[in-house]
C-alpha cells in the first residue's frame, strides 16, 4: 500500500477552508497528547489554555491588545511574501517605528496639542518604512538577500533603543530606571472601550487586513503583487517592475510595523523601556502563514496566536506549566498549517496494493543489467 | 552486449492496455505498443495526445493505473528512472538537464555510480562518441558547446548505460538539418547493433524517412499503427489530428506598405556570461511583410526578442523604431501603446503564469494598452473581471482553445491550447507590429498550421510581423522575407523564394557571407 498525492487540476475551495481549521484540531490533539506527557489532565489543560482567557471581559481586551500588532505586522508581510520579498525583520521594523514615533513625546513632554498623536502615528508609520527602506535598497541596488540583512537590522534596532533608554532618553526623574518619561495624556493613544485595556491599535489593524484584502482582491495593484510573486519573468513581461515592488512591499509592511510599534507603546506601555514586545514581529510571520497570506485571514489567525500568548500566562498561573507552552503551540500551528496546505493543491489518494505487485521484485532487484552499466 | 537471436521472435517492449488516469481525466488510455529488437519505432501524436505521459511511464517517472509492461518478454514494473536504467531502457528529453558550468565529464558522471573515477567516464565517453559518430570533448565546459553538441551529451550520457531501448524525444527540434542528419547516421547505427529507438517527433518527412514503425496517439488512444514508409505525410499527419491538417494558405507577390518597425546599429552587451551580445542588428519590416529570423537555438533570439520587447531597454533611442517613433528607451507597455504585440518563447512563466487563472493571464499582457476597457476607478485601477472574462472567452473561441471548465489555471493547458491563447490574447487586439519567437515549439501539428494562418492573415489585414523561428520548415511556410541570425549577427533578409534550405542550414551554421548570397542563391 502507498499513498499518492494527486495534483488538482484546480486549487480546492474546500480545502482552502478547511485545512486551517484541520491544522487547528491537530494542534489541539498533539497539544492533549504533550500535557497528558507532563502528566496534566489533557482536556482541563486545553480547557485552562484556551477556553479560561475568553471568559472574562478584561482578558478579551488583552486578547485585543496583543491581536493588534500581530494583525498589523502580518498584514504587511503578506504583501511582502505574496511578491516574492521575504522581510523577517518587522521586529527592528516595529521597534524603530515605536522610536520615531516617540519622538515628540519624549523631547517635547509639555505639548499638549490634539494633533500630537496623529504626528507620532504618521512618524512611527515613517521610521518603520525608512528602517525596512534599508533592506530595500540593499536587494533593489545590489541584490543583497533581504531574509539576512531584515533579520540582521532586528538586533541594530533592538540595542539602539536599548541605549536610547539607558542614554539620551533616560527619564531623570525616573530613579535610573532605563525608561523615559511617561507620555503626555494627548500623547496616548486611547482606550475603544472603559471596560479594558483595547486600543485604537487593534482598529487600526482591522482597518489595514480590509485595506489591503480590498487591493489584493481587486485592484491592479494586487495583481501586480501576485505576479510578480509567481514569475518575476512574466512579471517584466506585463510591464510590471520587480525592483518597485521590492520597495512597494518592504515600505508597506514596515510603516506597518512601525505603526504597530507605536500603538503599542502609545496605547498599552505609555512609554519607552528595553523592551517593548514579546516577539511579535516574529510571530507575525506565523500568523501571515496561518492566515494563508490573505489578509482577512490574517484577522482570525492574529486572534489565534494572541490566544496562545493569554493562554500561555494562563496556563502559567492555574495549571503549573511553562509559558514555553505557547511557543510549542505556536510552533504545531505552523507545522500543521504548512502540512494541510497541501491538500489544497493535491488529493491524497491511498493505492492498495499494485495490479502487477509480483512483478515489481524483477523491477527492483539488482539485475545482470547492473554489472554491465559501465561496460 | 550482445541479443541473442531468441529474443528476436519476442518484442523488446510491449506494452499492453496501458492506462494513466489524473482525476477522471485519462491521458493515456489502453495503449497497447510493441516495439522489435533493432526497431526505430516513431511515436506521432498531437500536444496533448499522451505522448509525454506515456513516455514518462516507460522511463518509471509516473506509474500506470492500469495495464502491463513487459521488456523482453517479462512483465516489469518501474517505479523510477534508475528501475528503467536497470532494465536497459535510456531516454533523452527534449529539453536537456545539464549544469552548463560543468564539463561534459562531470555531467555524464553525475548519472553514473558516483565509485567511477572521472578520468575513466572521461575515456569512455570520447571512445563511446567515437564510435557512434558523435565527435564531443569530454574536457569542454557545457556553457561552451551547441545545442546539437549537448544533445550529444544526452546521448552518449544514455549509451553508457548500454541501454536496449533508446528514448529520443523531438531530437531534432534543435538540430540544424546537417546536424538532424548526423544524428540519423548515429540511429542507423544503433539500430545495426540490435538496439531499439522509441522515436518520438512532428516532423513527418523525418519519421517517414528513419523509421521502421509508427503509433500514432490522439486524445490518449491508439489511433493507427503503421509502416511510416508507406504513408505519405498528409495520410499520417490525418491520423494525429482525426481530420486534414488545414492547408496555409498565402497569396504570393503580396504588397508591402509602409515601414512599421524599423531596427538600426543595435548593439546589446551580454547580460550574464551565457548570454549572446547582440551586434549591429539592422532590420526594416513593413505593413504585410512577415519578417523570418532563422536560426539555431542560443545564437541571440532571445536577446533579439527581449530588446525588441522593451522588456530590457536600450540606451540608443532610436536603435528601434515602432511606427516612425524611437522606443529604444522605452519599455514593454510604451510600446504596445503604439500598437505593438509580443509573444515570447517561454510559456510558462514568462508569456504567462502558469499558477493563475486564463484570464489573469489576458490582463497580464493587456493591463496597460486596454486600460480603458479593463480598468476602472482612476487611481485605483480596478479591474472589471466581467469585460477581462469576456475577452478571454472571446479568444478562446477565435482560437479554438480547448480546456477544461470556464477559466481554468493556464498551467492545466496543454502546451498547444496555451500557446494558442497566447497568441490570441495579442492578436484579438489587431497589433500593429507583432513580434513572436517560436510561435510553435513545442505544439502539435494542428495548433501549429492555426497559429501560422493567423499570422499569415495578421500580416495580411497590414499588419508587420517579424517571427524568430527554429523550424524551417514553418519559415517557410509564413515568411515572406528571410534572415538568419547566428552568434549575435543578424543577415540581410532575403526573399524567401530565393533561398534554399540548404543555403540557410549553412548561414544557420554560422557562414555569414550576407551580401553574396542572392547570387550564390540564384546558383542553385
Amino acid at each position: 500500500m502507498r499513498i499518492e498525492l494527486e495534483k488538482r487540476g484546480r486549487v480546492s475551495t474546500l480545502f482552502s477552508i478547511v485545512s486551517p481549521l484541520l491544522a487547528l484540531v491537530l494542534t489541539l490533539v498533539f497539544g492533549a497528547l504533550m500535557f497528558w506527557m507532563l502528566g496534566k489532565a489533557p482536556l482541563g489543560a486545553l480547557y485552562s489554555f484556551f477556553v479560561e482567557p475568553l471568559l472574562d471581559v478584561w482578558s478579551i481586551h488583552e486578547l485585543a491588545v496583543k491581536a493588534g500588532p500581530l494583525i498589523l505586522i502580518a498584514v504587511g508581510l503578506s504583501i511582502c511574501y505574496r511578491s516574492n520579498n521575504w522581510n523577517i525583520g518587522a521586529e527592528g521594523q516595529f521597534t524603530i517605528g515605536a522610536i520615531t514615533g516617540s519622538i515628540l513625546p519624549v523631547l517635547y513632554p509639555a505639548w499638549h496639542s490634539p494633533v500630537i498623536l496623529p504626528l507620532m502615528l504618521l512618524l512611527g508609520i515613517a521610521g518603520g518604512a525608512l528602517y525596512a527602506g534599508i533592506p530595500a535598497l540593499l536587494k533593489a541596488r545590489f541584490n543583497t538577500n533581504e531574509i539576512l540583512t531584515s533579520l540582521m537590522l532586528v538586533y541594530v534596532a533592538q540595542l539602539f533603543l536599548d541605549w536610547l533608554v539607558r542614554g539620551p532618553w533616560k527619564d531623570p526623574q525616573g530613579h535610573n530606571f532605563p525608561q523615559t518619561t511617561s507620555f503626555q495624556p494627548e500623547a496616548v493613544l486611547p482606550p475603544l472601550l472603559d471596560s479594558g485595556r483595547a486600543h485604537w491599535g487593534f482598529v487600526f489593524a482591522i482597518i489595514a487586513a480590509v485595506a489591503l484584502w480590498f487591493m489584493m482582491r481587486f485592484m491592479l495593484k494586487g495583481f501586480e503583487v501576485s505576479v510578480l510573486g509567481q514569475s518575476e519573468r512574466a512579471g517584466r513581461f506585463a510591464g510590471f517592475s520587480a525592483r518597485r515592488m521590492i520597495w512597494f512591499s518592504l515600505l508597506v509592511s514596515g510603516g506597518l510595523a512601525g505603526l504597530a510599534g507605536i500603538s503599542e507603546v502609545s496605547g498599552s506601555i505609555g512609554h519607552l523601556q528595553p523592551s517593548i514586545s514579546p516577539g511579535y514581529g516574529f510571530t507575525a510571520i506565523i500568523v501571515a502563514f496561518l492566515g494563508r497570506l490573505n489578509p482577512l485571514g490574517i484577522i482570525a489567525s492574529g486572534l489565534v496566536l494572541a490566544l496562545t500568548y493569554l493562554g500561555g500566562e494562563a496556563a502559567q498561573l492555574s495549571i503549573g506549566i511553562s509559558d514555553k507552552a505557547s511557543r510549542v503551540f505556536q510552533g504545531l500551528l505552523l507545522f500543521f498549517v504548512l502540512s494541510c496546505d497541501t491538500l489544497i493543491h493535491y488529493r491524497i489518494r491511498l493505492v492498495l496494493g499494485s495490479a502487477n505487485s509480483p512483478a515489481a521484485k524483477s523491477a527492483v532487484s539488482p539485475s545482470n543489467q547492473t554489472a554491465e552499466v559501465t561496460r | 552486449m550482445a541479443l541473442s537471436k531468441a529474443q528476436q521472435a519476442v518484442p523488446l517492449l510491449s506494452v499492453s492496455k496501458l492506462t494513466k488516469l489524473f482525476g477522471s481525466f485519462a491521458a493515456c488510455n489502453g495503449i497497447d505498443l510493441d516495439i522489435a529488437p533493432g526497431e526505430i519505432h516513431a511515436l506521432l501524436g498531437e500536444n496533448g495526445a499522451g505522448k509525454s505521459t506515456l513516455v514518462k511511464m516507460l522511463f518509471g517517472v509516473l506509474q500506470p493505473s492500469e495495464g502491463q509492461i513487459s521488456f523482453e518478454g517479462r512483465p516489469v514494473t518501474i517505479t523510477s528512472p534508475g528501475d528503467a536504467r536497470h532494465l536497459g531502457i535510456g531516454m533523452v528529453f527534449q529539453h536537456f538537464s545539464l549544469f552548463e558550468a560543468l564539463t561534459v565529464a562531470e555531467n555524464i558522471a553525475l548519472s553514473l555510480d558516483p565509485k567511477i573515477p572521472l578520468a575513466k567516464i572521461a575515456q569512455e565517453a570520447a571512445s563511446l562518441s567515437k564510435a557512434y559518430g558523435l565527435p564531443l570533448d569530454p574536457n569542454a565546459h557545457v556553457a561552451d558547446l551547441s545545442v546539437g553538441e549537448r544533445q550529444r551529451i544526452e546521448i552518449v550520457r544514455a549509451l553508457l548505460q548500454n541501454p536496449k531501448l533508446i528514448i529520443l524525444d523531438e531530437p531534432t527540434s534543435v538540430l540544424t538539418p546537417q546536424e538532424a542528419d548526423r544524428l540519423f547516421e548515429t540511429l542507423f547505427k544503433l539500430r545495426a547493433e540490435g538496439r531499439s529507438v522509441l522515436y518520438i517527433s512532428h516532423r513527418l518527412e523525418e519519421v517517414r524517412r528513419i523509421c521502421d514503425g509508427a503509433t500514432v496517439l490522439r486524445h490518449g488512444k491508439v489511433t493507427g499503427a503503421c509502416d511510416p514508409k508507406q504513408e505519405t505525410p498528409a495520410s499520417l499527419a490525418r491520423m494525429m489530428v482525426g481530420a486534414e491538417v488545414a492547408e496555409i494558405h498565402r497569396e504570393a507577390g503580396a504588397t508591402l506598405g509602409d515601414l512599421r518597425l524599423e531596427v538600426s546599429n543595435l548593439t546589446v552587451p551580454a547580460k550574464t556570461p551565457f548570454a549572446v551580445t547582440l551586434k549591429n542588428v539592422g532590420m526594416k519590416v513593413r505593413t504585410g511583410e512577415i519578417l523570418a529570423i532563422a536560426g539555431v537555438a542560443g545564437n541571440g533570439q532571445g536577446e533579439l526578442f527581449d530588446a525588441l520587447s522593451g522588456e530590457y531597454t536600450v540606451p540608443q533611442d532610436d536603435a528601434i523604431r515602432i511606427r516612425g517613433k524611437s522606443v529604444g528607451r522605452t519599455g514593454i507597455n510604451g510600446r504596445r501603446l503604439l500598437g505593438a504585440g509580443f509573444v515570447p518563447e517561454e510559456r510558462h512563466g514568462h508569456a504567462a503564469v502558469s499558477g493563475m487563472a486564463l484570464s489573469d493571464n489576458l490582463l497580464l499582457a493587456r493591463s496597460r494598452s486596454d486600460r480603458k476597457a479593463f480598468l476602472s476607478g482612476g487611481l485605483f485601477s480596478l479591474i472589471r473581471k466581467g469585460a477581462v472574462s469576456s475577452a478571454t472567452k472571446r479568444i478562446c473561441d477565435v482560437m479554438d482553445v480547448r480546456k477544461s471548465g470556464d477559466d481554468p489555471l493556464a498551467g492545466s493547458l496543454s502546451g498547444g491550447n496555451l500557446q494558442k491563447f497566447i497568441v490570441g490574447r495579442e492578436l484579438d487586439r489587431q497589433p500593429s507590429v507583432l513580434i513572436v519567437n517560436q510561435p510553435t515549439w513545442g505544439v502539435d501539428a494542428g495548433a501549429a498550421s492555426r497559429i501560422r494562418q493567423a499570422l499569415i492573415d495578421l500580416a495580411k489585414a497590414g499588419s508587420a510581423v517579424v517571427v524568430i523561428s527554429q523550424d524551417l520548415d514553418e519559415i517557410f511556410e509564413v515568411a515572406t522575407n528571410i534572415a538568419v541570425i547566428s552568434e549575435g549577427k543578424l543577415s540581410e533578409p532575403h526573399p524567401a523564394g530565393e533561398l534554399s534550405l540548404e543555403r540557410i542550414g549553412l548561414m544557420m551554421g554560422g557562414i555569414h557571407e550576407s551580401h553574396s548570397v542572392p547570387e550564390a542563391a540564384s546558383a542553385h
